[in-house]
């Protein structure tokens, strides 16, 4: 039977090239691994080699011939007793007759198009539903502690329960942490897993990805997550896509933490909000919590996880008090939202600090006589859409709170979601309220302009009211 | 009076057309470089940075206190596994030309790098290897038709076609997923090996660069890190001359030699021909010895010419004189080490080429059996359904959702 012999991709880039030379002629026998042609590419010159043994029928291409798109029958091979006349160039006819207008000409029909939209093929999978938290039994007790405190505990619990779990970073020993989060750790636990690095975290966040990988389970503090930019080839080429990359057989059990966004003057290249770039990257879990509570619970969880953590915490949230739970194992699912506050006539969901201006804007807009279900996202990979959707049927109204810029923005995926899932429930569109997509300024004024504010969320809730 | 500043930038001093000439290499005659004792101070060695350890000699005599004590078998072990690689490159290479995968790269002339050092490697230790260690996994016996499936990425491919021909990965043979972000290798070999102590276990780590990325940061910080913690780690530059177009000189800067890196760490250097392969077992086993001992690291580098172009994209014809690779004086590690297994007495010409057909026949049969499981282009592909595994240690419900709509 006859074969075609094809334009070869000789680089994954390769798209098309120029067929520089033959080496072959029509009727000459070749066998596997002959030597056929000479073909450019836009970076080298390649020999294109046989596959398979036969006569060289017939030549399609000439040489010379440039442009040559990848899988162009450039020739057909033909076996004993056959001649270049019996060729089937079928798959040339093919190529031809689908770049022509087919005969009913109804590739374009308004039929086509005007379809209506078919249901999601996946509208008939049910959701799994998210876990819950744990349940605080009735006569917990309670003690009020600052994020801080609540952050410490849990990597103090986690590395008492575990070996394997040691902290790392700038400060975190005897400094106690430049934030002061890692108190009391060195004394506790010493400094074989409490360790103070030299400054550089390309070379911490690639040591702690190598030690997950060794089945330790390190927690590396960023100084700030606007250092970690430096490290980011780390958490994003290795400990997020190594389980992918390897077929499952390895994982990197490591969470990154440290302050992200804005604090307080320290201008464009220390108060970057890092959540939407994080929650885009397959592979890595993203937490961003709000209370206290939830930052213990959270981070207990990311230490026991497999899957690298990037969890996000503020500075400015570390001196705040929170009332925690007093129980022995506190550990809060990833993927759960939690409500805050349950209303009837907008839903505003949030997370990390933007939790303070949403909760800040329902108070005022409960004064004024709308009710506002206030949703914590709390981790934003896996993010809990479904409480969100189902808020939102219920309120049919929407606004979404964060600090980082808007395009694209954490608020811009919760929009398409809740397009997608609840369109026809929504009575407005869904606004994001967002930082304003400039790097942040220094002097205190511009820099307040800079933030999302409470009294932008006030208003934004209002026009998605129609009040 | 003032003179204008100039800008140094260094260049290669043979272009195409010119006749190849290493005679600027200087290259110690075999057995004239001496064995420390592993522990001992690198302020003692200093030396050994700048000459290049070589055991082998040009009639084949394996002289010097570098000599390692490897038998007759073990040696014709190691001829075979070189042999391999480069039959497994030959064949691999021509499939690419062919069209069956879209990549490649081989190790002709660096074969006894990676073939020799995992022989003194134990296991359970970890290499973070680059593109052209793969004989790490060949002298560790993985198996060959596992290689090509994932250079072919059909159904058997391991990894499930999800990564660039080449990569392969194999927690099991001690070899990490491969980076093509190069020097990542290093802060993460030292962090694994420093686990490894944390933990108390025995295992230690190897780390795998080339001359060119060590000009990347993560070659820096690795350095300090496994200096000041002593880490059991193994740090290897493998210095082929090229990295891709660009010739060693560029990342080498004023500081010599590569090996040379290591004196501001405190790291003992060793330099070694890499195209020897006795000389390649008895540095790595000298360095092995001292990870192992809790005497830290040790840096590396082996001196060898990457024969072939960088990768299937790349030709060298553009930027280097042709014949430079059979001008290269360190010769070529399978026939130098054949010369030295004829010369004790454990081999023969007529064993070689006897030896040569029966790999070529061995590597054929793997490949068909490879091809037909599939290729780049025909048989079984990996299945659409892996592509949403392995994300996460569980799916997730957004992606349950998205492989569901994919109908898989």
């Amino acid at each position: 039977m006859a074969t075609e012999i094809l334009m070869p991709a000789l680089s994954p880039t390769m798209e098309e090239g120029t067929l520089a030379k033959w080496l072959v002629k029509e009727g000459d026998e070749v066998k596997s691994g002959d030597i056929l042609a000479e073909i450019e590419t836009d970076k080298a010159t390649m020999e294109f080699e046989a596959v398979d043994e036969g006569t060289v029928g017939k030549i399609l291409i000439e040489a010379g011939t440039e442009g040559v798109k990848v899988n162009t029958p450039i020739a057909v091979l033909v076996e004993d007793g056959e001649s270049a006349d019996d060729i089937d160039t079928g798959s040339n006819k093919t190529a031809a007759e689908a770049d022509a207008p087919s005969p009913s000409g109804d590739a374009l029909d308004d039929t086509d198009t005007a379809k209506p939209m078919s249901t999601q093929p996946g509208a008939s999978v049910p959701e799994p539903e998210p876990v819950e938290d744990p349940e605080v039994p009735e006569g917990t007790t309670f003690k009020t502690q600052t994020v801080r405190e609540a952050l410490r505990d849990a990597m103090a619990e986690e590395m008492r329960a575990d070996e394997a779990v040691f902290v790392m970073g700038e400060e975190v020993a005897e400094y106690q942490g430049a934030y002061k989060v890692t108190q009391g750790l060195l004394d506790e636990f010493g400094e074989r897993r409490v360790i103070d690095t030299p400054i550089t975290e390309h070379g911490f966040a690639g040591l702690a990805t190598g030690a997950a990988m060794g089945t330790l389970r390190p927690i590396v503090e960023f100084m700030t997550f606007n250092f970690a930019m430096q490290a980011i080839d780390h958490i994003l080429n290795t400990a997020a896509k190594t389980r992918y990359m390897s077929g499952g057989q390895m994982s990197v059990p490591v969470v990154f933490r440290g302050p992200n966004g804005a604090a307080a003057r320290v201008a464009a290249q220390h108060s970057q909000d890092y959540a939407a770039w994080y929650a885009q990257i397959p592979g890595l879990h993203v937490a961003m919590p709000y209370s206290a509570a939830d930052a213990k619970g959270l981070l207990k969880t990311a230490i026991r996880g497999d899957t690298p953590v990037v969890f996000l915490e503020n500075e400015l949230l570390y001196g705040q008090s929170f009332e925690v739970p007093d129980l022995d194992d506190y550990a809060i699912p990833f993927g759960k939202a939690r409500i805050w506050q349950k209303g009837d006539d907008v839903t505003i969901v949030s997370f990390g600090i933007g939790m303070k201006y949403a909760l800040e804007a329902a108070e005022v807009l409960a004064g004024e006589g709308i009710s506002a279900e206030v949703i914590d996202l709390r981790t934003l990979r896996p993010m809990d859409t479904k409480t969100v959707i189902e808020s939102v049927k219920k309120t049919n109204r929407c606004v979404t709170v964060e600090e980082g810029w808007p395009t694209p923005s954490i608020g811009s995926y919760l929009s398409a979601t809740i397009m997608k899932e609840a369109f026809d429930y929504l009575d407005a569109p869904v606004l994001n309220m967002t930082g304003k997509d400039v790097p942040m300024p220094y002097a205190a004024n511009l820099e307040k302009l800079a933030l999302v504010t409470t009294d932008e969320v006030v208003e934004a809730v209002k026009s998605v009211c129609y009040k | 009076m003032t003179h204008p500043l100039r800008l140094h930038v260094p260049e290669p001093t043979l272009r195409p057309g010119d006749s190849p000439d290493f005679s600027g290499v200087p290259i110690p005659k075999a057995g004239s470089v001496r064995r420390p004792p592993v522990d001992a101070d690198p302020e003692d060695i200093r030396d050994l940075a700048f000459t290049i350890i070589r055991v082998m000699a040009r009639n084949g005599q394996a002289v010097g206190d570098w000599a390692p004590d490897i038998d007759d078998d073990e040696l014709r072990t190691g001829l075979r596994h070189m042999m391999l690689l480069r039959e497994y490159d030959a064949r691999m290479l021509m499939a690419q030309r062919q069209g069956k995968s879209s990549f490649y790269m081989q190790h002709l002339g660096e074969e006894a790098i990676s073939c020799g050092f995992r022989r003194e490697l134990a296991e359970g230790d970890m290499n973070f290897p680059t593109y052209r260690q793969a004989g790490l996994l060949i002298a560790d016996d993985y198996p060959m038709l596992l290689m090509m499936n994932q250079v072919y990425s059909n159904e058997g491919d391991t990894v499930h076609g999800r990564q660039l021909p080449v990569f392969y990965s194999s927690k099991d043979h001690g070899f990490f997923s491969i980076s093509g972000n190069l020097a990542t290798q290093y802060p993460q070999a030292v962090g694994w090996a420093m686990a490894s102590a944390i933990k108390g276990a025995t295992n230690i780590a190897a780390a795998w660069i080339g001359d060119g990325s060590t000009a990347e940061n993560d070659f820096h910080a690795g350095l300090v890190f496994a200096s000041t913690y002593k880490a059991p780690v193994v740090l290897n530059i493998v210095n082929n001359q090229w990295a891709i177009s660009t010739f060693q000189g560029i990342a080498r800067g004023g500081s010599g030699t590569f090996a040379a890196r290591g004196h501001g760490f405190g790291i003992p250097a060793l330099r070694v021909d890499g195209n020897d392969y006795l000389a390649v077992r008895a540095v790595a086993r000298w360095a092995a010895q001292r990870a192992r001992a809790n005497l830290g690291p040790t840096l590396i580098e082996y001196v060898t010419y990457r024969v072939a172009g960088h990768s299937t994209s790349d030709d060298p014809s553009a930027y280097r004189p042709k014949e430079e690779g059979s001008a290269w004086p360190l010769g070529d590690p399978i026939l130098r080490l054949r010369d030295h297994l004829i010369a004790r007495g454990a081999w023969s010409e007529e064993r070689h080429t006897q030896a040569e057909a029966e790999i070529r026949a061995e590597v054929i049969a793997t490949q068909k059996e490879a091809e037909a499981i599939g290729t780049l282009t025909s048989g079984r592909l990996p299945s659409p359904a892996h592509m949403f595994e392995d994300v996460f240690e569980a799916p997730t419900p957004h992606l349950v959702r998205q492989r569901h709509e994919m109908g898989v």
